[in-house]
């Protein structure tokens, strides 16, 4: 199980892939999935001027 | 059959392109562009063991860079960097659908405010300004009257890059509270959709809902004309209504997002982008 870096709740990983963003269930916080064999997540990055299509 | 997708994160395009490898049995590779280093004069040799590269990435310059690398190694990728660096750039657009007589809205370009004023006020409020770079409807200005022109431009010249000081000043279309995503791969426009707002910005990124657009004789045959005119490949086209002048076409994406525009329309967008991969990399191995 990951864990929240925001608000340390635990978030389970299955089906998921490395680089899927996800919303902490409990604060919201936008994650990136990390790790999927070591679970892990961290903050997702702010969106940056050239994003796009 | 082997391919690699260049990404910066797993969106739902890049899930629904996955999955449709996955049920073709086609091998393929995620490559995260933010793990990439690149000896420009030594080519890492797991590059050729794909037959194509198709770009995902999400930042536009990042995409582009490594689509301009991988081609100076004689790697196949979608879209072109020559045709990327065309759409990543409105200015590079609207030449292009200049060129190829394509009928697209009236655009300026000026470089100090006063200047961009007098062009402002040549073509008559409401005008919209845009940076010349950016997606999903991002830092675009419908300007009303001379208050607002003067605390935009002041804004971008004071806040600003240097891109942002580059002023694209297009004239605004009074379109009917939608626009028109079309989705052309290699010769065919294979779907369309509407995008409705009650705000004039319509980008799905922005709240738009998108709905069927039938798309007509006419609307195919400029769509594929506006693709060709930027180089072809894989191309999203921004079409505007203008009640005068008919279809006018505004932007074309490199990258297109697609995900709200498969439900309504019924095609399957992500296999018919793998089907065009894949015949144009049969017709180069033949070549």
């Amino acid at each position: 199980m990951a864990h929240c870096p925001e608000c340390d709740a635990g978030i389970t990983l299955q089906g998921l892939m490395i680089g899927e963003i996800i919303y902490c269930p409990d604060c919201n916080a936008e994650l990136e999935v990390l790790s999927l064999e070591q679970p892990a997540v961290a903050l997702a990055p702010e969106v940056e001027e050239d994003w796009g299509e | 059959m082997r391919l690699a997708i260049l990404t910066s994160r797993i969106r739902v395009e890049e899930k629904l392109l996955i999955d449709a490898l996955r049920q073709r049995a086609i091998t393929f590779d995620i490559i995260d562009d933010g793990e990439l280093l690149l000896d420009l004069s030594r080519p890492d040799e797991r590059w050729r063991e794909y037959d194509a590269v198709l770009c995902r990435s999400l930042g536009q310059s990042r995409g582009l860079a490594v689509l301009h690398v991988l081609e100076h190694w004689g790697i196949q990728v979608y879209n072109s960097a020559a045709v990327t660096a065309t759409c990543n750039d409105k200015l590079l657009t609207t030449l292009a659908l200049l060129r190829a007589d394509i009928p697209t809205p009236r655009t300026l370009l000026a470089f100090d405010p006063q200047s961009t004023i007098r062009g402002i006020e040549m073509l008559g409020y409401p005008v919209v300004l845009k940076p010349t770079n950016g997606s999903w409807g991002r830092l675009l200005a419908r300007i009303n009257d001379r208050d607002a022109a003067e605390a935009i431009l002041e804004h971008q010249e004071t806040l600003g890059s240097y891109q942002h000081h580059i002023h694209y000043v297009q004239e605004y279309i009074a379109k009917p509270q939608r626009d028109i995503r079309a989705f052309v791969v290699g010769e065919r426009t294979i779907c369309a959709i509407y995008r409705t707002s009650a705000h004039w910005v319509t980008n799905t990124a922005r709240g738009a809902v998108a709905s069927n657009c039938p798309v007509t004789p006419e609307l195919d045959s400029l769509c594929v004309r506006a693709a060709q005119a930027v180089g072809g490949g894989i191309l999203a086209i921004d079409v505007l209504e203008d009640p005068q002048r008919g279809l006018l076409v505004n932007e074309i994406n490199a990258t297109m997002e697609f995900r709200n525009s498969i439900a309504p329309t019924g095609v399957d967008i992500p296999n018919a982008m793998l089907d065009y991969v894949l015949s144009r990399v049969r017709e180069e191995a033949v070549a």
